[in-house]
């Protein structure tokens, strides 16, 4: 016996789960702002393509998805657990496959930046 | 006298109807539909951004200014609230329990250490996003 | 002092004459001091002498009353008739076979407990003339996990245990939990290749059901939430060679 890969998924899923607790409250308030029409300031392009260019801004974005995604995707990989599907290893492997390919197009985009 | 164990029958995909703790998880468990969905639309974002075009980013925030949308972000913000960040806290002290001494730091020390840590973060980026 | 009639709803099931069980109603005069473990009692001194529970102690020790009442897993000799509305529903603990009536067969948990190795393990020999020492700062940090008495209404409470019961489950991962942080055992890291192994603490979702029944407040949510971050640490570990022993 050893000690399972779930390890792994699992240190990030804890990991984004603080994060996202901590981080996405404010930024559902930004995008309902913007829903609300009061566009908050540095969202206009110039400013948040500014931010997106400084290596502190594609740092703080791709820790931030990097962490979210791989939480979302142990969690989605649980929920489906509890509601009765019991192919663990098939959902296991769709939703990681999902949260790489969001990490993937997150570093890709912000180097384009 | 023949044994014979009765095993009660359990449904794979209703169990969590049976009491109210099991749904309050279930719902919790439900807001890693909310993190997938903001993750995504942040990428989208960062799509557009990086296309460079300040005409697509306008359209794409534009777009955005809706009633609909505003609900759903209102709502989206409250159940996130109430089922993770809130639940998150609460349990930290769990994962992670802190003994000074012979003494266990009693667990409402480290949520209101959580509190205060995310109304700072809280308000940092919504200055750093201008919207303050 | 006063005293109300209850209706009991009892499950039954005798194994030598029911295809599966059914409920079984008794009217009960019950004192408000009492507990449903005394109401029990009643129904099988004076009402029906073929109902079948364990119980010993009458005093929270022993772990043997652990039953349903109104679906919550309890000990019925803590459970208070002044707590309860005027129908109670009592059933044999969810997630176990039942054996006859409120009795429920044990053997899978035991077997858990077992597999744990919940002992003391040396790497040296211990020492010869003079005993292991304890300081009350390092009894503190596993003290709250000795107060399991084996009651297994953790089990009955959670969900995935329910499901699938090759998952190792709260009490007995709790035990486990109780040696890896005591200062005189050296077995952590073995132990941890079982505990975090696939049917191990990761098939705890941390839905805390273990938590709130547990009479004892032995809170195996907990334990089990902190062998996962042990678990994470331990895998990185092997995987770069620092444990010393295995590749
Ligand atoms: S952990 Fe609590 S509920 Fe579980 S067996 Fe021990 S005393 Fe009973
Ligand atoms: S916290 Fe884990 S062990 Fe406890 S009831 Fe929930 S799933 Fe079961
Ligand atoms: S009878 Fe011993 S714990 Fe209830």
């Amino acid at each position: 016996m050893t000690i399972a890969k779930k390890a792994v998924v699992w240190g990030l899923f804890a990991a984004g789960g603080t994060l996202t607790s901590f981080v996405y409250p404010a930024l559902i308030v930004l995008f309902l702002l913007t829903s609300m029409g009061m566009v908050p300031a540095n969202l206009q392009f110039d400013q948040f393509y500014a931010f997106a260019s400084s290596w502190v801004g594609k740092l703080c974005l791709f820790v931030v998805l990097f962490l979210s995604l791989w939480h979302a995707a142990h969690r989605l990989r649980v929920v489906v657990h509890d509601f009765g599907i019991r192919q663990d290893k098939l959902v296991a492997r769709a939703v990681y496959t999902v949260a790489s390919l969001g990490t993937v197009l997150t570093a890709f985009y912000l180097l384009t930046i | 006298m023949s044994r014979r164990p009765y095993v009660r029958p359990i449904s794979k995909t209703t169990w969590f109807m049976r009491n109210g703790r099991y749904k309050i998880y279930v719902l919790r468990e439900l807001t890693s539909f909310l993190v997938a969905f903001y993750s995504f639309y942040t990428i989208c974002a960062l799509a557009i951004l990086a296309s460079g075009s300040v005409e697509k980013w306008d359209s794409f925030i534009t777009a955005q200014q809706c009633t609909g949308w505003a609900i759903f972000h209102a709502v989206a913000l409250l159940y996130f609230l109430f089922f993770q960040t809130f639940p998150w806290f609460k349990l930290a002290p769990k994962a992670m329990p802190v003994q000074v001494g012979d003494k266990k730091l009693p667990d409402s020390y480290i949520i209101v250490g959580h509190y205060v840590a995310w109304i700072f973060i809280s308000v940092f980026i919504l200055w750093l996003a201008g919207a303050l | 002092m006063s005293t109300r009639n209850l209706e009991l709803e009892v499950m039954r099931y005798d194994p030598e004459k029911d295809e599966a069980p059914y409920f079984q109603k008794y009217t009960v005069p019950c004192p408000e001091e009492w507990v449903i473990l005394d109401a029990l009692n009643y129904v099988r001194d004076e009402l029906d002498t073929t109902l079948a529970f364990r119980w010993s102690c009458h005093m929270m020790v022993c772990g043997s009353c652990g039953m349903m009442v109104n679906g919550e897993p309890s000990l019925t000799c803590k459970t208070f008739i002044r707590d309860l509305p005027d129908k109670v529903r009592i059933e044999p603990l969810e997630n176990f076979p039942i054996e006859r009536d409120l009795i429920v067969v044990f053997d899978d948990v035991i077997q858990k407990l077992h597999k744990v190795q919940p002992y003391i393990m040396r790497k040296d020999a211990p020492p010869e003339d003079k005993e292991f020492t304890q300081t009350p700062a390092q009894l503190m940090k596993f003290k709250q996990l000795t107060m399991c008495i084996n009651c297994m209404c953790c089990y009955a409470a959670c969900p995935q245990y329910g499901l699938d019961n090759n998952f190792i489950g709260p009490a007995a991962l709790a035990l486990a939990h109780r040696y890896n942080l005591d200062n005189r055992d050296q077995g952590k890291s073995e132990r941890l290749d079982i505990l975090a192994d696939y049917d191990g603490v990761w098939e705890c979702s941390f839905v805390g059901a273990c938590s709130e029944v547990c009479p004892k407040h032995v809170d195996p949510a907990a334990a089990l939430q902190q062998m996962k971050v042990d678990g994470a640490v331990e895998y990185w570990k092997q995987k770069l060679g620092m444990t010393g022993e295995k590749k």
